[in-house]
């Protein structure tokens, strides 16, 4: 069984050391399952057996095990040195306002930090996201191809731009032509408090949100359009059949079909926007405390946090750092599960099963 | 309700292609005129010039006249959304929307139109669903979605949802072809009550079933690779089939070519 007449695939007549591992496997799943799958159900017909079948089995188990602990690894490391710092933290680790882990008598709180990256991100989600779905729908169905082309080569450039130069776009640029969307945001909306402005400069949670709208753009616009263009003809011109308008078969059949593509594509832009750090550190003006206001300057992000006290720790300021920086681990956990959960609910009318 | 249509002078491209080439025909209401002819002639694409389908495609471009009643469809001022709305379609792959439930395809397009009473939803998409003979298989799942039914089922709702707008005009692409022979007798005897109401138009590549439901037949033919389709004749299917007056038409349904 093992020698048939046809040559192996993969064409290496050497034993590589990998094939010589994998004779020693006991029945062998499918290649593609092999990273979720840790007590392997016996499957005869998914047994490699031919030479290339198992080096890649090989290959693509080992690669998924080695993703699994890295991760592993990530989550050891984070939660011993963060239960080593808060144990030692005089106040509470989830309240307090202050940053102050040097000392003997360390206090240090996240409240401010957490604070500070939802709502920098959310910001930049509620930017981002329909102008980013805008962009694609336009690229997809209703620009010419000739302009279609040359906006999405740009939309892509702008992913290309090191976040730093964004950072020094921000404060170079953004921060001093903000005063007239400021002072206009003070004068109609600043009644409702979060946007009352008292003239400071505008390094605030509202800028660096901008900045984060900007940087997080391209990912959603990209994933966005790739399923947009998937959307089967027949959909489309189902709506069209019964008297669509463009915009209809749009709503009908494009936005449904895309739906949870949008949302996983959101994501991917929050991920980043959460996790943004040299952009927000640059612009940003950090105070430890939580403005009401999204346009007076202050509070700060964990990412920037991080960066930005790194240089000055000590072994324990290093250990609080790192237990702030679990704390971001856990809510990008929390919000991709939030998402997927979102997708499956609907999964019974989802495109997929058309 | 049914409206009569007459073409003259039609020919259709697909960018510099010329798919279809001048043709002129008239289809009579409230009757079944089947399409047929070999892959490649045409005869989809001219189904589709006649509810302005065909621009759809990058490049699509129709030349000619299209009469419905007295209104020209490529007339100056024409808006194709409303042609569209007249004339109904059904394609060969049962497409209902994915994302709606049963309920919801077949109400799309009259909240399209937004021409219906609120509380008469309910009853004209009955009524709809009944007239595609599929009611009594989805009443008790209204709400469940479309893309759950079986194939035949499928193609059911979507006839439901293209007579639920009553057009005067129903085009069927080969409605058939997809689906198995229980569901395609299911389709015929419904195309056979919908011509009390309706003008159909119906394009297939099974003569037998042309032959079964049809009124009048249409043969397309072409005369080479690349060169466009053309209309041969157009006649009562009986005659179609037993006598016809061009040889290639005869060779055709005999089974010499094609």
């Amino acid at each position: 069984m093992d020698i048939s007449t046809q040559k192996p695939q993969a064409g290496n007549d050497d034993t590589l050391p990998e094939d010589a591992a994998m004779k020693h496997a006991p029945s062998a799943p499918a290649p593609g399952h092999a990273p979720a799958t840790k007590a392997p159900a016996p499957r005869a017909a998914g047994t490699a057996t031919r030479r290339g079948d198992r080096i890649f089995l090989g290959l693509s188990r080992g690669s998924g095990i080695l993703l699994l602990a890295v991760m592993a690894a990530i989550a050891v490391f984070l939660s011993y040195r963060a239960i080593l710092a808060i144990s030692k933290d005089q106040g509470n680790f989830l309240t307090t306002f202050e940053w102050d882990p040097n000392s003997t008598e360390p206090v240090f709180g996240i409240a401010v930090l957490a604070f500070g990256t939802v709502v920098s991100s959310v910001i930049a989600m509620v930017i981002a996201v329909p102008v980013a779905v805008a962009i694609a729908l336009f690229l997809t169905h209703y620009a010419p191809r000739r302009l279609s082309g040359p906006i999405a080569y740009v939309v892509d450039l702008l992913a290309a731009v090191p976040s730093i130069v964004y950072g020094l776009w921000g404060a170079l640029v953004l921060v001093p032509h903000m005063n007239g969307l400021f002072s206009w945001l003070d004068t109609y909306l600043g009644w409702t408090g979060i946007f009352s402005w008292q003239g400071g400069p505008a390094r605030s949670m509202l800028t660096v949100g901008i900045l984060l709208a900007v940087m997080i753009l391209p990912v959603i616009t990209n994933v966005s359009r790739e399923v947009f263009r998937q959307v089967p003809k027949a959909h489309e011109e189902a709506a069209l059949a019964l008297g669509a308008t463009r915009w209809e078969v749009i709503r009908m059949s494009v936005l449904p079909f895309g739906r949870s593509g949008v949302i996983s594509a959101s994501m991917l832009g929050l991920g980043r926007a959460l996790g943004e750090t040299m952009a927000v550190a640059t612009v940003l003006s950090p105070t430890f405390d939580i403005q009401a206001s999204l346009l007076d300057p202050g509070g700060g992000t964990f990412a920037q946090n991080i960066a930005s006290k790194f240089g000055e720790a000590n072994e324990q300021g290093r250990d609080a750092l790192i237990a702030s920086g679990l704390v971001l681990f856990v809510i990008t956990l929390l919000v991709n599960g939030a998402a997927r959960m979102i997708i499956a609910r609907r999964k019974e009318y989802s495109g997929a099963n058309a | 309700m049914a409206k009569r249509i007459d073409v003259s002078g039609l020919s259709a491209f697909y960018g510099a292609h010329k798919a279809i080439e001048d043709i002129s025909m008239t289809i009579e209401p409230r009757s079944v005129t089947a399409f047929i002819g070999p892959s490649g002639c045409g005869k989809s694409t001219f189904l589709r010039t006649l509810n302005r389908m065909h621009e759809v495609v990058p490049g699509g471009r129709v030349e000619g006249k299209v009469m419905l009643d007295d209104e020209d469809l490529y007339g100056p001022g024409i808006d194709p959304v409303s042609v569209r709305r007249e004339v109904g379609m059904v394609f060969q792959r049962p497409n209902p929307f994915p994302t709606m439930s049963i309920f919801d395809n077949v109400a799309a397009g009259l909240r399209l139109n937004g021409d219906y009473k609120k509380s008469g939803l309910a009853d004209i998409v009955e009524q709809s669903l009944r007239g595609a003979n599929l009611w009594n298989e989805v009443k008790d799942r209204l709400n469940k979605p479309g893309s759950g039914l079986s194939g035949g089922q499928q193609q059911r709702l979507c006839i439901a949802r293209a007579i639920a707008v009553q057009p005067k005009v129903l085009l069927m692409d080969e409605p058939c072809s997809a689906l198995d022979p229980i569901s395609t007798l299911a389709i015929e005897d419904l195309i056979g009550e919908l011509k009390e109401q309706y003008t159909i138009v119906i394009v297939t590549h099974n003569m037998q079933q042309a032959a079964r439901v049809s009124d009048r037949t249409a043969f397309f033919n072409l005369a080479a690779i690349g060169q466009p389709g053309k209309l041969i004749e157009i006649d009562e299917t009986e005659r179609i089939f037993s006598n016809p007056s061009v040889k290639d038409t005869e060779d055709y349904i005999s089974g010499r070519f094609g």
